[in-house]
């Protein structure tokens, strides 16, 4: 895939700290040197396109309340895939979903994130899961520790 | 400071997205009925209190032509805290994270060719006290959706 150069004049100005101001896009509009129309315009293909996930905010879970996070991985048939991803996601306290390769003494391949108020209600909220899918292998890894969480930054060489 | 109920309507909203129009600030003060100065205000202060991550563009990395993947590393108990500060001094790894099941970090990737992918994953190999290294990568995304719905 090919960007242009004032994609990645966009992509840069917009993975740092989004302006609180009352015309904040044409502020990054002046900063990269094209109109504030043309910036907008742009911005939504890159939504439609799915380029732009999400232009908002993330909160700190912590500090929000949500105190607990888990990372559950599961053994799932490869068939089912599809139809348990499903049924997991429609759960709001699920917030990623991912298939992942296996490795010898690794035999998951199925990730879900699961935010929470505590560590119990994390426990119980996969056991829902497992009953709900039948998906009966799992296993729990609460974070003890954060080391790192930034954003990436893209176009930067 | 304590979340309000304007605060978590606020919070909730702008989780959800900000517009592309011209004044999107505004549009959120006319949804909430306050005026655009009280949200503009209220956000600073809130970001000021650490409720705020991060407010701006999240951006799909397969489709900027990076490739993103998960590292999960068995480490010798007592290096765990050496091995995470030298991970953390790569721009491409964005998470590291200390979990409970026998693999003791978990940390993400996000590289635009193989070749740096795989000097990373040398390069870490490499360090003392890491014992072994998996590379768990993605093919399906089913859902990437960080709302934290605040009541």
């Amino acid at each position: 895939m090919e960007f242009s150069d004032t994609d990645k004049r966009i992509v840069k100005a917009l993975q740092s700290d989004f302006p609180i101001c009352s015309e904040p896009y044409k502020k990054i509009a002046e900063d990269i040197g094209i109109s504030e129309e043309a910036l907008l315009h742009r911005l939504g293909e890159m939504k439609e396109t799915g380029i732009l996930r999400k232009m908002g905010a993330v909160l700190r879970h912590m500090e929000v309340g949500f105190k607990a996070n888990a990372l559950v991985v599961w053994v799932v048939p490869p068939e089912r895939m599809d139809e348990v991803a499903v049924q997991m996601c429609a759960h709001p306290e699920v917030t990623h979903c991912y298939d992942r390769n296996t490795a010898p003494d690794w035999p998951y391949n199925f990730y879900t994130m699961i935010h929470m108020d505590t560590q119990e209600s994390c426990i119980q909220l996969a056991k829902e899961l497992s009953a709900e899918t039948g998906i009966s292998q799992y296993e729990l890894q609460f974070t003890e520790k954060e080391w790192k969480k930034t954003s990436m930054k893209y176009f930067m060489e | 400071m304590e979340l309000n109920s304007f605060d978590k309507q606020l919070l909730n909203i702008l989780q959800a997205g900000i517009q592309f129009v011209p004044k999107p600030y505004e549009t959120m003060a006319n949804e909430l009925g306050v005026s655009e100065e009280q949200v503009l205000s209220r956000l600073q202060e809130l970001k000021s209190a650490g409720y705020i991550r991060k407010v701006g563009a999240f951006f799909n990395s397969d489709k900027l032509g990076y490739s993103g993947t998960l590292l999960a590393a068995k480490i010798e108990p007592d290096r765990v805290a050496e091995v995470a500060a030298r991970i953390n001094e790569y721009p491409e790894i964005t998470h590291n994270y200390q979990r409970s099941g026998g693999y003791e970090l978990w940390f993400t990737a996000i590289t635009n060719s193989d070749e740096r992918k795989n000097q990373i994953l040398s390069e870490i190999r490499a360090l003392p006290g890491v014992i072994s290294l998996l590379d768990l990568y993605s093919q399906k995304k089913y859902k990437i959706n960080v709302q934290f719905k605040l009541k």
